[in-house]
């Protein structure tokens, strides 16, 4: 955004819209504490209101925004960069998932506001869970648009992004739940093992089986396929992107709600060393708990006993609620929007995986032309120090990437370039710079 | 693992720009000199092109810093923070500002470049400053907060960056170009006129044929006002000077030292002084048309090639087929082998633009039979240096580079492709 446009505009033209969207909030939240059939009406006005509000802001703000500006005062934003207001909203972000998590009876009011639609998709009561989703995927929607804004001189941006809004709003929200209305288990289309870990675990073949049925069984053959098959083949061909940041809800949200806090990722060579010790554990432990729960399952329960449903709440808790949740989303303007996709996420790990050793994907450095800037690495959500390699001339490919694109499109020279290609020879520098084989890792 | 021999030998180099640190990188990878880089400016290297940056607030001095602070300690390069007052060739000594001597085996001087002030009655007013390094963006930054409007002077990069900074701070901004279009020595016509246009939408105002005269100041010593040659009074609160950079020589100016405009080395970047080299910015190419190359490519390389010459490797220097980049706001500007085929008679050039002028292509070729390749020009479009630099390496006829022309494309994916657009152009020209 141009400052000159910022302080033309703010003062007229963004008042109503950033009144709207706080008056929106605040009515939006009065079921938290008062209750009448008035105020939920009120709330439901706010709702509407703070989505128009925002999003009219959203618009004024970045309708100019090109291949130049759009990073400009990123450090000088109370929230981007990382100052006090930053810590308010962490604060605020990480105690909604605690109440969330461990006190949802305080979010009663507001769960109720989201009854009608609700009933509408699958003909029951909302819950904490539907609440949830609803607010997720209100976000995704909302910064989605600002995504699209603030991104529109990168067609890899726009197709992208609007990817991530479709999947969220129909795979991840809508279809479970209309699928709760026709009476089949609630089933996330674009979740799998081993992020959905329990996909794979016997209980949920026993839980798909007591729905038997055509569509069940496509959903057993869904998951496994996913897993299986379709990962380490579209990962073969597109990297780890496909899913990370064109599909997924966590990397969905990390893309539009948490693009304003992208840089705060840690760079450094210690940040790295702590994920590869955490995230390669991560997706051990599961691997090795998904083949126990088998082989206890083949064995009926005769290896481990009752300790396997034990299990698997333990884990959700730890990974599922901190780690994902209060980590991962409500430390996003603390430590940047990729926590729990970096160090966190089994999927990621395996996916990374397959990236790494078996794909066509690469981030190719053009020549000698670097100018060692550090823009790329600054806006890397990942964490990757990613003119390390293209001040070498080196191609990127590394584990953590989630091919977001953000390192290419802030480039201020055009030397990275996201592609497909053979793998031979992937790992080749350019013939253009020689000095630097020292290494780091 | 260290031979006797070879640990004695100590290396100082000072400055630490892209060519100084190249160059000790360079040594460490080929020896176990004891290395240490002087600079005076800051501890650590960091990208001077990335300046801008931080006035804009999209990076901070932290991000700009191309290599960890770990990894100095751990490849065994010494830095200090100082600057070097004096250096006695003969006892092959240096003298810090402190007072402190230094013995040195071999140096390398890469002290780069300053902004070329052309003594303008007024220069010295507060709020006159060039832009080179990390204390000029805190004088720019400082003067800036004043508000008002500023003047920039000079038709090049630069000039461009500093209007760029002023625009996100809504500072209404004038720039005095002496030629008839904008960076006429390296940007053919109808590129600078893409240029101009995109700047003027910007609301950059750009002032064709003017050079600057005088500056006249306030009672505070904050500079009023610019003099033009025209004679123009143009009140001001802030004066950029992007007239250009001339190459470092405070050190070396009384010295034994051959010097022109820059330090004069031979093809293996060595001074006249042996074992005493020169490299980047502030190195004049005296088997080269006494060339000085001022950009971050060149430094590198000069300064890769100074270690190799410094560990005793006998490496001439050799650039390769020129190569550069810039940005104009959001004009991407790229460049390979010749650029300009109108300075050149025995050039010719292809070119397409599309319809709103925001994106370009020039295939620069010699007026022979074939058609030689000699370079490209790019706006807003994006080519493989690999794949021109073998082109026209390996001098390919335009009908050839034509036909593959796809091969160089380096756009992102799903990107408009614009190699119909320009064969099309091709072939109508036939
Ligand atoms: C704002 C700006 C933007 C630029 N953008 C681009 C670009 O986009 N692309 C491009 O190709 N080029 C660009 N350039 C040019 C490029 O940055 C320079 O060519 C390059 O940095 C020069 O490197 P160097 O190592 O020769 O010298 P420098 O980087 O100038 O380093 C010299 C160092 O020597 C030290 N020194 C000097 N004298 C002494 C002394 N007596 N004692 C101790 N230390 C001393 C100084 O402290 C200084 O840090 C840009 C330049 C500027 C100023
Ligand atoms: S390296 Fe680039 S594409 Fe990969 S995660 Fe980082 S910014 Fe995104
Ligand atoms: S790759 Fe681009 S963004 Fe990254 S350091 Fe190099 S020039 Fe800067």
């Amino acid at each position: 955004m141009d400052f000159s446009e910022k302080t033309a505009w703010f003062s007229k033209k963004a008042a109503l819209p950033l009144v709207l969207t706080w008056a929106g909030l605040l009515m939006a939240l009065l079921p938290l504490f008062l209750k009448s059939y008035f105020i939920s009406v009120l709330s439901a006005t706010g709702f509407g209101l703070f989505t128009l509000g925002s999003i009219w802001y959203i618009y004024l703000k970045f309708r100019n925004t090109d291949s130049a500006n759009l990073q400009h005062y990123v450090w000088f934003n109370q929230f981007s960069a990382r100052r006090s207001a930053a810590w308010l909203l962490g604060i605020i972000l990480t105690a909604f998932y605690i109440v969330l998590f461990w006190f949802p009876e305080y979010l009663t009011g507001l769960i109720r506001i989201f009854d009608p639609l609700s009933f509408l998709l699958r003909g029951r009561q909302a819950d904490e869970w539907f609440l949830y989703g609803g607010l997720y995927t209100l976000a995704i929607l909302i910064m989605g648009v600002r995504a699209l804004l603030k991104y529109q001189s990168s067609p890899y941006h726009k197709w992208r992004t609007v990817s991530i809004m479709f999947f969220q709003l129909v795979l991840a929200f809508i279809l479970p739940n209309v699928l709760a209305l026709f009476k089949e288990p609630e089933f996330y289309f674009s979740y799998f093992w081993p992020l959905k870990y329990d996909y794979l675990f016997p209980v949920s073949f026993e839980n798909l089986q007591k729905h038997p049925g055509g569509l069940t069984t496509f959903m057993l053959f869904w998951t496994v396929s996913l897993s299986f098959l379709a990962t380490p083949i579209l990962t073969y061909f597109f990297g780890k992107r496909w899913y990370c940041s064109w599909v997924c809800g966590c990397g969905g949200l990390a893309e539009t709600a948490g693009d304003p806090f992208r840089q705060l990722s840690n760079k450094s060579r210690k940040a790295w060393q702590l994920e590869v010790a955490i995230i390669y554990p991560v997706l051990g432990f599961i691997t090795l708990t998904t083949a126990l729960l088998w082989l206890n399952s083949y064995y009926k329960g005769g290896i481990l006993g009752s300790l396997s449903g034990g299990f698997a709440h333990t884990y959700g808790f730890f990974i599922g609620m901190i780690f994902s949740g209060v980590v991962g989303v409500g430390f996003y303007p603390l430590l940047g929007s990729r926590v729990w996709c970096r160090f966190g996420c089994p999927l990621a790990a395996y996916l990374g995986w397959l990236q790494k050793h078996f794909s066509r994907f690469r981030i190719t450095t053009n020549g000698g032309q670097c100018i060692s800037c550090g823009n790329c690495s600054t806006y890397c959500e990942m964490g990757i120090d990613v003119k390390w390699y293209a001040q070498q001339g080196k191609p990127i490919i590394r584990a953590a990437c989630v091919g977001c694109g953000m390192c290419a499109t802030v480039c201020p020279r055009g030397v990275l370039k996201l592609e497909n290609k053979k793998p031979e020879g992937r790992y080749e520098p350019t013939s253009f710079i020689h000095a630097e084989s020292l290494r780091i890792l | 693992m260290k031979t006797q021999e070879n640990s004695s030998k100590h290396v100082i180099i000072i400055g630490n720009g892209i060519a100084g640190v190249t160059a000790a990188i360079t040594i460490r990878k080929l020896s176990d000199y004891c290395i240490t880089v002087i600079s005076g400016e800051n501890e650590h290297f960091y990208a001077r092109t990335a300046l801008m940056y931080l006035y804009l607030g999209q990076l901070r001095y932290e991000n700009i810093k191309p290599y960890e602070d770990w990894f100095w300690q751990e490849n065994r390069i010494e830095l200090r923070h100082a600057w070097v007052n004096r250096i006695e060739f003969e006892e092959k000594t240096l003298i810090l500002a402190s007072g402190e001597t230094l013995a040195y085996d071999k140096l390398l001087l890469a002290t780069g470049s300053q902004t070329a002030f052309y003594n303008w009655p007024g220069q010295e007013s507060k709020g006159v400053h060039g832009f080179y390094d990390l204390e000029d963006l805190a004088k720019i930054e400082k003067a800036t907060q004043r508000g008002g409007k500023a003047i920039l002077v000079g038709g090049g990069l630069i000039a461009v960056e500093l209007a760029e900074m002023l625009h996100s701070r809504n500072i209404d901004t004038t720039i005095l170009i002496r030629d008839a279009h904008y960076w006429g020595k390296n940007l053919p016509k109808a590129e600078a006129e893409m240029v101009r246009k995109r700047l003027e939408q910007k609301g950059i105002n750009l002032l064709f044929k003017t050079t600057l005269e005088q500056l006249e100041q306030d009672s505070e010593g904050w500079v009023c006002a610019a003099i033009t040659n025209e004679q123009e009074r143009i009140p001001c609160t802030f004066v950029g000077i992007a007239t250009g950079v001339q190459p470092n020589l405070e050190l070396v100016k009384n010295g034994s030292i051959n010097t022109q405009k820059g330090i004069l080395v031979d093809q293996f970047l060595e001074t006249n002084i042996p074992e005493v080299f020169a490299a980047g910015d502030c190195a004049e190419l005296a088997f080269a048309e006494n060339r000085i190359e001022q950009i971050w490519y060149t430094g590198r390389i000069q300064g890769e090639t100074a270690g190799y010459n410094i560990c005793g490797h006998q490496v001439p220097y050799e650039r390769g087929v020129p190569f550069n980049s810039a940005k104009f706001f959001d004009l991407e500007f790229q460049t390979y082998g010749s650029v300009n085929p109108e300075v050149n008679t025995e050039e010719s050039s292809l070119f397409w633009q599309n319809e709103a002028g925001t994106a370009s292509i020039r295939i620069n070729y010699l007026k022979d039979e074939l058609k030689t390749v000699t370079g490209f020009v790019l706006l807003n479009v994006r080519y493989r240096q690999e794949v021109c630099e073998t082109w026209i390496r390996e001098q390919k006829p335009l009908e050839y580079v034509m036909k593959h022309l796809k091969e160089a494309n380096f756009d992102p994916e799903f990107h408009r492709r614009h190699e119909k657009s320009i064969q099309h152009v091709y072939k109508s020209g036939n």
